[in-house]
């Protein structure tokens, strides 16, 4: 399949897709990359039409030593970094659990899938409405019955609700990676194992984990790509507020309630740069994967 | 020591019986083949000893301890697997190890055992790299490595050789049958590959659906097969059987005659047929001989190189004190 001839025709029919894609990603890159350099505030009456003024790096500047940066990326991180760590080990739990035979498997799979398919805005709406609401969410209802206090989730315990939401929606995509990882395993290596003496956590931390530790990577990577951009979760609940404005977030502010597009930009080009260091990182682990 | 002693095992898989009640000694240091063809439950039985599936009905003791209920570390046996079933993230150093280290051994011990397992096996060059960067004879001998590290009161083998090209195989089967001579420790190799059986066991035993046919020597289940099953499992090429009105003039039910002892000879001979393929080795010739009025088709070993071929006349003199004898049940008649 690789003659020249095949290889050209392969060119010319994946270009209408390349050119298409090309564009829809270079026009709003580079349009992002000129706002950052300018000085763009719609509400003052500056528009493309009259010509932008140059800054230079000012917004770039301004954008850092803003006293929400470094508070947003902390919540950042936090957020990403808690997902990851919730979705990881009730993966691996799942898995290892969704792995044993047992009636019913085919429907429970399934049922384990749901969670994924629900829209963001939906699922977070549902969370917030029906299990989290402090007076007559399933929650409040349920810390009444056992007579305690019930817990204004998303004011109080805002930054752990959203984590909370973000990986029930994630928990699916981490359970199938490592359940097929799991289902990979060959089973004489845990009787090897087992013959050798390893008790039923040794085999799990010497033969299951270390055989898990390439679907980990995955999921931790992609997860993160993803992560990173988590915007509905937070607009539908509180809105950025008690502590809960991620870098996204506070991007989204600056652009539509500050109106100060340049400054967004600026802040667009950090996110760019920093989802970029992620992505590469990815794409050499899949990458090596998919030779191996 | 490695005695092991099933009595009365018998294994279900829900509503299948696959073992049967099952007696069998294996003596220390003996090493023992269960040989049968695919599905008759040899893996099984060895995974009943190992502990890996628990037995239905019955006891399995080990150097004269019930070791029915003890868990497959306890028992103190090693197994060695198809697959190998190494550890790929570890080096072969670390495979070796593992054993050692799930026993709490101090470093120094184990350093010292994986070192004299490996020179045994001549393993010592290749002690860092991982499995996967080994061959299939090295990974074999890594998991062999791992096996004796532990002086196991008997290893068990579970087709070692099935995934290893012929020459290798050839090669694999001296090195496990020096192993089992230096070591003197009892074993258990599971085959279906009767060539293995005859060529390395102290003992065979010849399984079919659950249930042992034979249990002997390799030349007592070659000169005297228990039943016609036997006879035409053990050998190579098999054994000829024949039923009707030859095996009547010897007041039997079936006769059995071994391609080896049947004489090709000029003119006269009992029998005689046309010859349909010539299998021309070199030291010796088979010939698959159709038209003989006594079976579909009789298999004749010539000794040296015979010039008949396809569609040729072949007179056949059978060696009478050699023809095996079996009744209406397949049992064989001394």
């Amino acid at each position: 399949m690789a003659t020249k001839a095949s290889r050209s025709a392969a060119r010319f029919m994946m270009a209408p897709a390349v050119v298409l894609l090309l564009g829809w990603m270079l026009v709003p890159l580079i349009m992002t990359l000129w706002f950052s350099f300018t000085k763009y505030l719609p509400l003052r009456g500056d528009s493309i039409d009259r010509g932008l003024d140059w800054v230079g790096f000012a917004n770039y500047s301004r954008f850092l030593s803003s006293s929400s940066f470094w508070p947003s990326v902390q919540t950042t991180l936090v957020m990403v970094g808690g997902v990851l760590l919730i979705t990881l080990v009730l993966g691996i739990l799942l898995a290892i659990l969704l792995d044993q035979p047992m009636w019913g498997q085919g429907v429970v799979r399934i049922l384990v899938i749901a969670p994924f398919f629900v829209m963001p805005t939906v699922s977070a709406l549902v969370w917030k409405n029906m299990l989290m609401d402090p007076v007559n969410g399933i929650f409040a209802h349920l810390w009444r019955f056992f007579g305690a206090e019930p817990v204004a989730w998303l004011q109080d315990a805002s930054l752990s609700s959203i984590i909370m939401i973000v990986s029930w929606q994630w928990l699916p995509f981490a359970t199938l990676i490592l359940l097929t990882a799991i289902q990979s395993l060959d089973s004489e290596q845990l009787e090897a194992a087992e013959m050798d003496g390893a008790p039923v956590l040794k085999r799990f931390w010497f033969i299951v984990l270390p055989h898990l530790a390439r679907a980990i990577t995955i999921v931790v990577l992609i997860q993160t790509i993803f992560l990173l951009s988590i915007f509905a979760e937070i607009f539908v609940t509180t809105g950025g507020a008690f502590g809960t404005r991620t870098l996204t977030y506070l991007i989204f502010q600056r652009v539509i309630d500050s109106q100060n597009i340049g400054l967004g930009s600026a802040g667009g080009v950090y996110a760019i740069i920093l989802a970029n260091i992620v992505a590469i990182f990815l794409m050499r682990i899949v990458g090596k994967n998919l030779d191996a | 020591m490695g005695q092991i002693q099933l009595k009365q095992v018998t294994k279900s898989f829900g509503d299948v019986q696959v073992i049967p009640p099952l007696d069998l000694i294996i003596q220390d240091g003996e090493f023992t083949v269960f040989v049968g063809p695919s599905g008759c439950g040899k893996s099984t039985l060895l995974r009943l000893i190992a502990g890996l599936e628990d037995i239905t009905t019955g006891h399995i003791e080990i150097d004269g301890q019930d070791a029915t209920d003890v868990v497959p570390a306890k028992r103190g046996l090693a197994m060695v697997f198809q697959s190998y079933a190494l550890y790929p993230h570890m080096s072969v150093r670390k495979n070796i190890a593992f054993p050692l280290r799930m026993a709490k051994l101090n470093q120094v011990e184990i350093t010292k055992r994986v070192e004299r397992a490996a020179s045994v096996l001549n393993l010592t060059d290749y002690l860092d790299r991982r499995p996967g960067q080994l061959s299939g004879g090295q990974r074999q001998r890594v998991a062999i490595g791992r096996a004796i590290v532990r002086d196991p009161a008997a290893f068990l083998f579970d087709e070692p050789l099935s995934n290893l090209d012929a020459a290798l195989r050839v090669g694999m089967r001296l090195e496990i049958s020096e192993l089992h001579k230096r070591l003197e420790t009892t074993m258990v190799y599971v085959t279906h590959d009767q060539v293995e059986a005859m060529t390395m066991a102290d003992k065979i035993v010849v399984l079919q659906a659950g249930v042992i046919e034979q249990v002997g020597t390799p030349l007592e289940l070659y000169h005297t097969p228990r039943n016609t099953f036997v006879a035409g499992f053990i050998g190579s090429p098999k054994m000829n059987l024949m039923t009707g009105g030859e095996a009547a003039k010897h007041n039997a039910h079936t006769i059995g005659v071994r391609p080896e002892h049947i004489d090709v000879v000029e003119s006269g001979g009992q029998w005689q047929g046309t010859v349909g393929v010539a299998e021309h080795l070199g030291s010796d010739t088979f010939f698959h001989i159709h038209n003989t009025g006594l079976a579909e088709t009789l298999t004749v070993r010539a000794i040296g190189d015979v010039n008949l071929k396809h569609g040729d006349t072949i007179h056949l003199a059978p060696r009478v004190d050699e023809i095996h004898r079996f009744d209406a049940d397949g049992l064989r008649i001394a």
